[in-house]
Order: C-alpha cells, then sequence, then structure tokens
C-alpha cells in the first residue's frame, strides 16, 4: 500500500455495519465483484433505520451463495435446508407473532425448488419480508439454469442457450397476493435501502427481488464483463417506473430492466384473517395464545 | 488494519476509512463515487487485489455510497467533524 497517502486517525466513527455481522465469519465467501455483499449493505442500513428492535428480527435463508446472508448476520438467524426458507419462517412468525421475520435468499432457492412456498406464503399474505437475489442462475453449484434464466442467457446446463420462459417474479408475487412487491438492482444503493425499510414496516408478505451481479458462474459464461461491468449495465438499462403493471416488467437477456415499487396495498394477514375468522365463528369461545394476544390485543 | 485518509487543508466534507485487506478490487466504490473521488492504486494488498486511494480528497463529501456499494464491506465514507472542536 502507498502508506504516505494514509494517516491513522483516532476519533473516526467505526463502520456501521461491524455490529450487524458476524465479524468472526469475515472474509464472507463471495467472489471479487459478486453484488450479494451490497445488498447486505443496504439491508444493515435499512435496519439501522427502521426502529425495529433487533432482538425481534429473525434472518431466515436457505442454500445457496445467498443463503450465506443469514449466517453472517449478527441476528438471530436460521440458515435452512434448500428452498425451506419461508416454511421455516412461516412457523417462526406462527409460533412468535411479535417478531419481525426475514427470508433473506436466491432465485434458485425461493423460486425453484422453494416455489410453491413461496406462492403460498404470498396466498396466504404471510407476514413475512422475502429479500430474493437474483444472479440469473444457481450460482453456488456452478451456474445451472434456473427458472429465473433470461431466454437466450447460457447456464452450464444450457450450454446452446436458455429456451424455457422465464418467470417475472414481481407479477408472479402480485398475482398470488403479495402486499408490497418492488424490484431493485445491486446498483440502485439507496432505493434499494428505502424499499427494504418499507418492506419491513410493511403488514403482510412484502416481496423485494434485487438483481445482482454473478461475475464468476453468469457474466463470464455469459462474455458480459465483471461485476463492475455488470454494475454499469444496471445504472445504464434501468427504468424507474413505480406502480408499473407488473404484467409489463418481465426481463429479458440484456434487455431494459424495469425497477421500482410495483405493489403496495392492504389486506389481512394469515394471522388476522385467522383471529378475525375464529372469533367471529366462536366469539368469546375462541381464546388466542398469550403470544397472539400480545400482538392482536384480542 | 482501519485506515484514513489524511485530512487536507482544503474543507473536504467527509472522508473514508479503508480496510484494504478486506478488499477484492472489484472497483465499484471508484465507479460510483458521485465527485469520483477514488482510484484503484497500483499497489496490491496481501491477497493481490489493487485497493483503492482518494485522489481527490477535497472532494469527498461522506455520502457513504461508496460504503453501501462495497461488497466486501472494506470502505465507509463518513462526514467530519470540524477539527477545531474537538479534544
Ligand atoms: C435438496 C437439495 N438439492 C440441491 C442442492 C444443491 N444446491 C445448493 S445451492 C443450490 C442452488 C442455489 O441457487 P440460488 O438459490 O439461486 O443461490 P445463489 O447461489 O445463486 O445465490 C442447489 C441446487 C441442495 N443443497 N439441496
Ligand atoms: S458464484 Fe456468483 S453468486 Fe456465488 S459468490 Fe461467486 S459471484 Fe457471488
Ligand atoms: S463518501 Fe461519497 S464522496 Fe467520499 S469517497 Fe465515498 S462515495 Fe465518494
Ligand atoms: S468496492 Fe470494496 S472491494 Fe470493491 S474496490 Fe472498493 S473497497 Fe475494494
Ligand atoms: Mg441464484
Amino acid at each position: 500500500m502507498p502508506e504516505e497517502l494514509y494517516e491513522i486517525e483516532a476519533n473516526i466513527p467505526a463502520n456501521p455495519i461491524e455490529e450487524y455481522l458476524r465479524m468472526d465469519r469475515m472474509p464472507h465467501i463471495w467472489c471479487p465483484g459478486c453484488g450479494i455483499g451490497t445488498t447486505v449493505n443496504c439491508f444493515v442500513r435499512a435496519l439501522q433505520t427502521s426502529g425495529l428492535d433487533l432482538d425481534k428480527v429473525a434472518v431466515v435463508s436457505g442454500i445457496g451463495c445467498t443463503g450465506r446472508v443469514a449466517g453472517y448476520m449478527n441476528l438471530d438467524s436460521f440458515h435452512t435446508t434448500h428452498g425451506r426458507a419461508i416454511p421455516f419462517a412461516t412457523g417462526l412468525k406462527l409460533a412468535n407473532p411479535e417478531l419481525k421475520v426475514v427470508v433473506y435468499s436466491g432465485d434458485g432457492d425461493l423460486t425453484a425448488i422453494g416455489g410453491n412456498h413461496f406462492i403460498h406464503a404470498a396466498r396466504r399474505n404471510m407476514d413475512i419480508t422475502v429479500i430474493l437475489i437474483n444472479n440469473m442462475i444457481y450460482g453456488m453449484t456452478g451456474g445451472q439454469v434456473a427458472p429465473t434464466t433470461p431466454v437466450g442467457a447460457t447456464a452450464s446446463t444450457t450450454p446452446h442457450g436458455n429456451f424455457e420462459e422465464t418467470f417475472n417474479l414481481p407479477f408472479l408475487a402480485e398475482s398470488c397476493g403479495a402486499v408490497y412487491v418492488a424490484r431493485w438492482t445491486a446498483h440502485h444503493v439507496r432505493h434499494l435501502t428505502k424499499s427494504i425499510k418499507e418492506a419491513l414496516a410493511k403488514k403482510g408478505f412484502s416481496f423485494i427481488e434485487i438483481l445482482a451481479p454473478c461475475p464468476t458462474l453468469y457474466s463470464r459464461r455469459n462474455k458480459l464483463g465483471d461485476g463492475l461491468d455488470q454494475m454499469e449495465f444496471y445504472r445504464d438499462h434501468s427504468q424507474i417506473k413505480n406502480g408499473a403493471d407488473t404484467k409489463s416488467v418481465a426481463i429479458d437477456f440484456q434487455g431494459d430492466i424495469v425497477v421500482g415499487k410495483f405493489v403496495d396495498k392492504e389486506r389481512p394477514t394469515y394471522l388476522e384473517a385467522m383471529n378475525n375468522h375464529y372469533q367471529k365463528k366462536y366469539g368469546d369461545r375462541y381464546v388466542p395464545s398469550e403470544e397472539m394476544r400480545k400482538v392482536f390485543h384480542a | 488494519m482501519a485506515e484514513v485518509a489524511e485530512q487536507t487543508k482544503k474543507a473536504a466534507k467527509g472522508s473514508v476509512v479503508i480496510s484494504a485487506e478486506r478488499c477484492k478490487g472489484c472497483g465499484f466504490c471508484v465507479e460510483f463515487c458521485p465527485p469520483e473521488v477514488l482510484e484503484l492504486a497500483s499497489e496490491y494488498n496481501s491477497k493481490g487485489y489493487h485497493t483503492p486511494i482518494l485522489v481527490k480528497r477535497e472532494l469527498c463529501t461522506g455520502c457513504d455510497i461508496c460504503g453501501m456499494v462495497c461488497p466486501d464491506f472494506a470502505i465507509y465514507g463518513y462526514i467530519m467533524k470540524k477539527k477545531s472542536k474537538e479534544a
């Protein structure tokens, strides 16, 4: 290092992220230019200003490069089996309705093996926040094709290009009943932080899709350069369209990316619906659990 | 491990702290710093990555965009307090 350019200085603030991470686990496993760490910065900054009691925040991940997030967060966290972050988070929320439960996982984990859990949690309006990192492939296992791989993109299992229809995740989430739906990229750090904060404050199933570079297994195979090239692509080819019809936001291979907040609406959460239903049906004979009473003052 | 850029005579509003050993040289901080304060050094850290240095430190606003984009938690910006008021 060019020492003459630096001077050790006391009295400077500590890196704000460190108290939110398990620093004994650093350095993390992510490749140079991987976008997952960038999204973690935004998540932490959203938590910092959310006003949430961190003792009542839990992070749940599945398996994959993104799945590592749970293990790196200095919060109550759980690294579940592949595809099962949402059912685990559902159980956590039902048993402890006071908790703010955040699922942080990959596109493959949440929409391929875990796709059924995703649609039903959204349908039930389960009160959880789902942060999905879409790097368009299965990163951890070698860049296999995923339901999110754009048509025409190459993956390790589609050496001649992918011909399967790609999931339009905001449309999927909205159709299933999510009450908050947004998409950003790893380049949109300020918007993303604000959006995560909104999602954390939202009751019900909130969903944020974040496009993030996987230079090692997606960009390189598709001759798209490194992580920085991918970030520059996001900067140059994203259009912010808040309130856009989710039908219109499908992703094409290297096409323009529509980002923004698409859905923000109200409907009863799973637990609210359950409480209301049993109260109506059984009146005083319905006795909610103590945990539930704390939340619903029933 | 944390190193901080020397404060300049010209009044920079902010500065950054760089943990060069954590850096993987991706260049995000350099490219997305709004006033283009940073550059990657030609020197390497012990893992062989070029790490950022402040080349136009007087322009740093402490906005922390570098800290938000850095995937390796290796840099962050902060707004400097007035030196004269400090002990
Ligand atoms: C039941 C089961 N099947 C398959 C795997 C192998 N596996 C591990 S991670 C992964 C895909 C991860 O992809 P994604 O969720 O997109 O995460 P990324 O690594 O891209 O962040 C697969 C198939 C597994 N661990 N368990
Ligand atoms: S393989 Fe891809 S997703 Fe996984 S850490 Fe490397 S760049 Fe990130
Ligand atoms: S704090 Fe802002 S101005 Fe200063 S180096 Fe970082 S991004 Fe640039
Ligand atoms: S963003 Fe972080 S890892 Fe990338 S060059 Fe800057 S300090 Fe290094
Ligand atoms: Mg993936």
